[in-house]
């Protein structure tokens, strides 16, 4: 029988109450009436209020949801469409191009930036959503193609063999059975690619345009000016999001 | 059947048709790039030189190099350290546990990293949370200063990956079969032996692609030394982003990000050569 020692359970409960301190911190300290993080003066929603009348912060956040369904919808058509052209017999260039599709994945963030950035100026694309979205896509597509491919390499053969042997058009097998089988890995693919879209910034920064600001970019400008109460505030509603659509995809994938 | 044939080809183009415009393309031109004379103003000269990767073996350079791979040498050992018990006992927990601890880990790794950092700050700026703490403890009597330092980036490295050793570490320990081990301490192994006999080798794919996953994203997290290190820790990245927004010479950026890229390929390689398959374990 497997036994989990007490030390080992206070190493665990430790290690977690560490990982949740500067979120606990942040979201507590959202709550602070004075201007400086250092001091606490009180329990107040001043900062929650200036943040709900910030224009600015409202668009950035609007512009991060835009990119990130964009992103989602793109990496899906790219993904899945790869995850299943690529099952079967292996044509000559296809461990070559998905090794390569891989690699945004592996290579250091700064220089898919930087990349972008020159390939983009290079072709005359206007920097904004456009560029945004096809970065962005060049690190969930592998996400999506790979968490896809993971769940078409353990599903039965026969199955599909199946519903054709009884008639089925081949649109309606994948609709009825293949589909199903792999939109639970559909599913978590595009959890990850929304939440990594949202949280980028060194990409998002070499490939945005003048007039679209995200939220990310937002928050890291703000922060190296130093912190104010209001990122807090901000941090404390994204947390909030996160935390939702965390249940959400427990509870999806539990069905 | 001829249909399912056609249908096969046509869902690789998507995929063919971005892989080469957005991948490729792009990497080969920054190769292109690096090779190149920086203009005078903005951008560059099409005139062939090895200026850029001359300047890249400056002892200035090398020596911002050297540090960027001492830090996330670092920052992957004490991620070892930490992750690799974490994922092993959360292993044992029940499935209950299993299911409740994954969901506790999740939440932090969802969120923004930039907020997560936010915390950070709060508790190492001088007289934060930390130094009120240490000051009220007695165990120090001034502010320690601790945000721009050196121990404050290493520290926002570990937090930020983490989660990646501890997922890797954990989808092995899942696999494993327990009766082995059972069965070695029957046969009169000591736990120790068993654990560097059976548990280590078996968990060792989660450990390397935890290594991988933890080092390779170190070499270019710029932003973390950025904001806990202010300008007193500077890493390749932040040289690189220096370099094209400020100096705005993107031919010595391509050529220092074709470097790094050189690094990051040899390190994968090595690790697809250690680990014989080069499947990142946990991810998928």
């Amino acid at each position: 029988m497997k036994k989990v020692s007490k030390a080992a359970v206070i190493f665990l409960g430790l290690v977690t109450v560490l990982n949740y301190l500067p979120i606990i911190l942040t979201v507590v300290y959202s709550f602070n009436k004075s201007k400086l993080t250092s001091v606490w003066e009180g329990f107040s929603l001043d900062w929650y209020k200036m943040l709900f009348n910030d224009g600015d912060i409202k668009k950035a956040l609007l512009n991060s949801i835009i990119l990130a369904v964009l992103t989602c919808m793109l990496s899906l058509v790219i993904g899945v469409s790869a995850a299943l052209a690529m099952r079967g017999k292996k044509l000559i260039f296809d461990d070559f191009i998905s090794g390569f599709a891989s690699l945004p994945i592996m290579i250091p963030e700064i220089i898919l930036g930087m990349v972008f950035m020159a390939i983009f100026s290079y072709m005359n694309l206007p920097f904004g959503f456009v560029t945004m979205t096809i970065a962005h896509s060049s690190f969930c597509v592998p996400y999506i193609f790979l968490i896809v491919r993971a769940r078409l390499m353990g599903m039965d053969l026969s199955l599909e063999e199946a519903a054709r042997d009884l008639g089925a058009s081949e649109f309606e097998t994948f609709r009825d059975v293949t589909l199903p089988y792999i939109l639970p890995g559909i599913a978590s693919g595009l959890l990850l690619s929304f939440a990594m879209s949202f949280d980028d910034v060194v990409i998002s920064i070499f490939t945005t345009g003048p007039s679209v600001n995200t939220l990310a970019i937002k928050i890291y400008t703000k922060m190296k000016t130093g912190i104010t109460p209001e990122i807090n505030a901000l941090a404390t509603v994204i947390l909030v999001i996160t935390v939702l659509m965390i249940f959400i995809s427990e509870r999806t994938r539990k069905d | 059947m001829k249909n399912k044939k056609l249908n096969k080809y046509l869902l690789r183009i998507p995929i063919y048709i971005f892989t080469i415009l957005f991948v490729i393309l792009p990497l080969a031109y920054m190769v292109i790039i690096s090779f190149l004379t920086k203009a005078k103003t903005w951008g560059f000269d099409f005139t062939f030189t090895l200026e850029n990767y001359k300047k890249v073996f400056d002892p200035f350079y090398l020596n911002i190099f050297l540090e960027s791979v001492k830090l996330a040498l670092a920052s992957t050992v004490l991620v070892t350290l930490i992750g690799y018990p974490f994922g092993y006992f959360m292993g044992r927990l029940s499935e209950r546990w299993k299911r409740r601890m994954m969901m506790l880990l999740m939440i932090p790794f969802w969120t923004s990293g930039l907020i997560r950092l936010n915390g950070w700050i709060i508790i190492f700026r001088s007289n934060g949370v930390l130094d009120k703490l240490l000051m009220f403890s007695g165990i120090t009597k001034t502010p320690l200063k601790l945000l721009y330092t050196y121990p404050a980036v290493l520290v926002g490295m570990v937090y930020f990956l983490l989660p990646f050793m501890i997922l890797s570490v954990y989808s092995s320990v899942e696999k494993m079969d327990w009766s082995l081990i059972e069965a070695s301490r029957d046969l009169g192994a000591s736990r120790l032996e068993s654990f560097l006999t059976i548990t280590l080798r078996l968990t060792m794919p989660g450990l390397l692609s935890g290594v991988v996953l933890t080092f390779v994203p170190s070499m270019g997290l710029f932003y973390i030394s950025d904001i806990l290190g202010g300008n007193k820790i500077v890493l390749i990245g932040s040289v690189i982003v220096e370099q094209l927004t400020k100096l705005r010479n993107i031919p010595f950026a391509a050529a220092l990000s074709v470097i790094l890229m050189l690094l990051t390929i040899v390190f994968l390689r090595l690790y697809k050569k250690v680990s014989g398959t080069g499947e990142l374990e946990g991810l998928f």
